[in-house]
């Protein structure tokens, strides 16, 4: 074996031994990934179910009764009734309802039929995307209902034109099948950058970084020495997250896997990285894990499209979503998970990772070899 | 002794914003988390990309088309002129809807009504594929009420509009910046507080408190009032953010904010305390709010619904004082609520502050004294 490789191999131990034998790296490492993983597979979900919504029947007939009953039916809605409005504002007041239907008027066939609908939904609009939610599900019961009512009156209605609604790639609209994939970007960035960033900055703080400068291996030896075993760890990571979206949350994968494979390489080097710099540049592990959270967590949570969408964001605000490599990765994973192999969203995503990553190991490995001037 | 206590405060507070790092803390992730979460965190749809495949291309057609040129929610890419391009479109990400209008769209229209409009829509975020597909509904909905009458026919029965309170335009920022103002104070609280007690054990200054006449509970009432100080000063620039910055409407009692704030300060002080005085290093300390942090944020209904979780999740949630903490901001900021609707969230808070805190001077003397 040569030196160099014998070398290499020695720096290869140290590190794994290092890692195995800190608890700050078996934290961030299995731990944390873990939990968020739990957390944010349970925790995170935008599927409303059985909202409760107060019902008001002012006069009650046969054909109220259809229509509460046809609420109760959904499994989006559970109703609750109340006496009169003045009760049913109060309990929206109070939060013990999410909207209230209140059926005032000539609720009659007839009245039905004249035009001004007989009845009022008052939505609590504070969480609006919930409220908007809940309007849409409530247009629906409602024009279900009304053109059932008509069907069995012998009169339908004319409706010119109807919606035919289909959703590619996810037609049940389960949040969790989205979000699981972008659960694994924040857990891959929190191995890529945060824990190089908290590792690699102690080593610096503690002098052991300039002590290792200093024998006859080089800055890239070290670099990658230091870049291995966390790149191992980061992938092992990837594969439990991997298995437990398609096992546990039932997201489908069906693009290949080896796409996944290699787009997460990519971007767990770009975070590797990035970790790197982040430690090098600032020396303190204080610091440096304050600065990984700020420009690596964070985007990876709210820039990155991952619960909010891009493209609905100020202008601004878009551009500058470019430069995180979060945002290539989930457009990846939900694109790899859900639509499958399409090169078209796929090379433009993979050519920025790589572009990254090879941009900021770059700049690591100029800057440790100037500081050891 | 209640001098003793106040040179204390005084010292914990100057020790806190002469160090450049803990005054980063406490002023630089606020802001920058104000900002981009003020700006970038929204479930609002806007200038959403659309294509058109309109296979007719005739007057009727036409006019349904155009009322979703007029729309500010959508934007139209270009039209497409096969089903293998409708696919690519989609798949390639090109538009995240596409508008199909068949062959015989008139025909239906004025001779076997229903006539169909298909909406294709990229399912990938299903959060923003449910509300696109609820504003295609809307419009379509409008067409026809329109539609009807033009043509002789008894306009439809009933079209219901949907009123909203308290955030009439259902902006979703409206939701999310209020929300802001109770998870960074969280954040603020615990990390600057997180650090203390770690940092005086790293530089040995703990150990020169330990030597002073000053009993346990002292010193960590000592931490306990400069971190709320911090705190309400946080709540107060970002209060003053939401409203002058972001235009929020504040329609409560501001004091029933204050008060209910000052609450949960204690709540999440108590927390930090219990880390920090866990911690051997810094370092820890950080990672240990960290920890609990994540979670904490999560499972608070800051970003989504607490009703939406697992029923044993949302058991848990009652154990973090964050979620009491956004439902008495945004209550007062938004409904207008004062003591008389809130003060039901002030017990548990009082109760997970009381407790955090004997906790916390508990484990502050075991592992400290």
């Amino acid at each position: 074996m040569s030196p160099r490789v014998s070398r290499f191999l020695a720096l290869w131990r140290k590190e794994w031994i290092q890692i195995r034998r800190d608890p700050a790296s078996i934290g961030i490492g299995v731990l944390l990934p873990a939990i968020l993983l739990l957390v944010f597979g349970y925790g995170i979900s935008l599927d409303a179910q059985r909202l409760p919504i107060g019902v008001v029947v002012e006069k009650p007939n046969p054909l109220t009764a259809s229509f509460t009953g046809g609420l109760e039916q959904s499994r989006y809605f559970s109703p609750h009734p109340y006496g009169s409005i003045g009760e049913g504002e109060d309990a929206l007041r109070r939060r013990k309802v999410d909207a209230i239907l209140w059926l005032w008027g000539d609720f009659t066939r007839r009245g039905l039929r004249e035009g001004n609908a007989p009845l009022s939904l008052i939505v609590n609009g504070v969480d609006a995307n919930t409220a908007r939610l809940l309007e849409g599900y409530f247009q629906g019961v409602w024009g279900q209902w009304l053109e059932w009512e008509a069907k069995t009156s012998g009169q339908p209605i004319l409706t010119p034109v109807d919606v035919e609604g289909r959703i590619w790639f996810n037609p049940a609209l389960e949040s969790r099948h989205y979000l699981a994939p972008g659960v694994i970007v924040i857990n891959m960035t929190l191995v890529g950058a945060l824990l190089t960033a908290l590792v690699i900055a102690r080593e610096w703080e503690r002098g052991t970084m300039e002590a290792l400068l200093s024998t006859p291996v080089s800055v890239a030896e070290i670099l990658w020495s230091k870049i291995g075993p966390y790149f191992v760890l980061g992938m092992g990571g990837m594969a439990a997250c991997v298995v437990i979206t398609v096992g546990l949350f039932g997201a489908p994968l069906v693009g290949s896997p080896w796409v996944l494979f290699l787009a997460a390489s990519l971007f767990l080097l770009s975070s590797l990285g990035m970790g790197l710099l982040i430690s090098t540049a600032f020396r303190s592990t204080f610091l440096a894990s304050m600065v990984a959270v700020v420009s690596t967590f964070l985007p990876a949570f709210i820039l990155s499209g991952f619960i909010f969408d891009i493209g609905s964001m100020p202008g601004p605000i878009r551009a500058f979503t470019y430069l995180f490599a979060a945002r290539y990765f989930v457009s990846l994973l939900q694109t790899v998970f859900l639509a499958g192999d399409v090169w078209s969203v796929l090379l433009p995503n993979l050519a920025a990772l790589a572009l990254m990553a090879a941009f900021f190991l770059g700049i690591a490995w100029r800057m440790s070899r100037r500081s050891l001037e | 002794m209640v001098q003793r206590i106040f040179g204390l405060i005084v010292k914990e507070l100057l020790a806190l914003f002469q160090d450049k790092r803990s005054r980063f803390v406490v002023i630089g992730p606020p802001l920058i988390q104000l900002i981009i979460f003020g700006y970038a965190a929204t479930f609002d749809v806007n200038r959403v990309a659309y294509a058109v495949y309109d296979e007719e291309n005739s007057g009727a057609s036409r006019d349904l088309l155009a009322r979703f040129e007029g729309s500010r929610v959508f934007r139209c890419t270009g039209r497409i002129h096969s089903d293998q391009e409708l696919a690519k479109v989609i798949d390639c990400k090109q538009a995240l809807l596409v508008l199909h209008v068949g062959r015989n769209f008139s025909r239906d229209l004025f001779t076997a009504p229903p006539a169909r409009l298909q909406a294709i829509v990229d399912g990938r975020n299903s959060n923003t594929a449910g509300i696109l597909l609820g504003y295609v509904n809307q419009i379509v909905l409008d067409f026809n009420a329109n539609w009807l009458p033009l043509h002789g026919i008894k306009p439809p029965p009933a079209v219901l509009q949907p009123r909203s309170w308290f955030n009439p335009n259902l902006e979703s920022r409206w939701f999310i910046v209020p929300g802001l103002l109770a998870t960074l104070t969280l954040v603020v609280s615990i990390m600057s507080v997180g650090l203390s007690v770690a940092r005086e054990r790293e530089a040995g200054t703990l150990d020169q408190l330990l030597v002073t006449p000053m009993r346990s509970w002292e010193i960590v009432l000592g931490k306990v009032v400069p971190g709320l100080v911090v705190a309400m000063g946080e709540v107060t620039l970002i209060f003053l953010a939401a409203i002058l910055w972001f235009r929020i409407p504040f329609v409560g009692n501001l004091l029933a904010l204050y008060v209910g704030l000052a609450f949960y300060s204690l709540a999440t002080i108590g927390v930090g305390l219990i880390i920090s005085s866990l911690s051997m290093t810094q370092q820890q300390a950080l990672l240990g709010s960290f920890f609990f942090l994540s979670p904490a944020i999560v499972l608070s209904g800051f970003s989504t619904p607490i009703r939406n979780m697992p029923e044993v999740v949302q058991w848990l949630t009652l154990l973090n004082p964050l979620r009491y903490a956004l439902v008495v901001v945004r209550r007062v900021f938004l409904e207008g609520a004062g003591f008389a609707d809130v003060w039901t969230e002030y017990i548990p808070m009082a109760l997970i502050a009381l407790a955090t805190l004997l906790g916390a001077w508990w484990v502050f003397r075991r592992r400290v004294g």
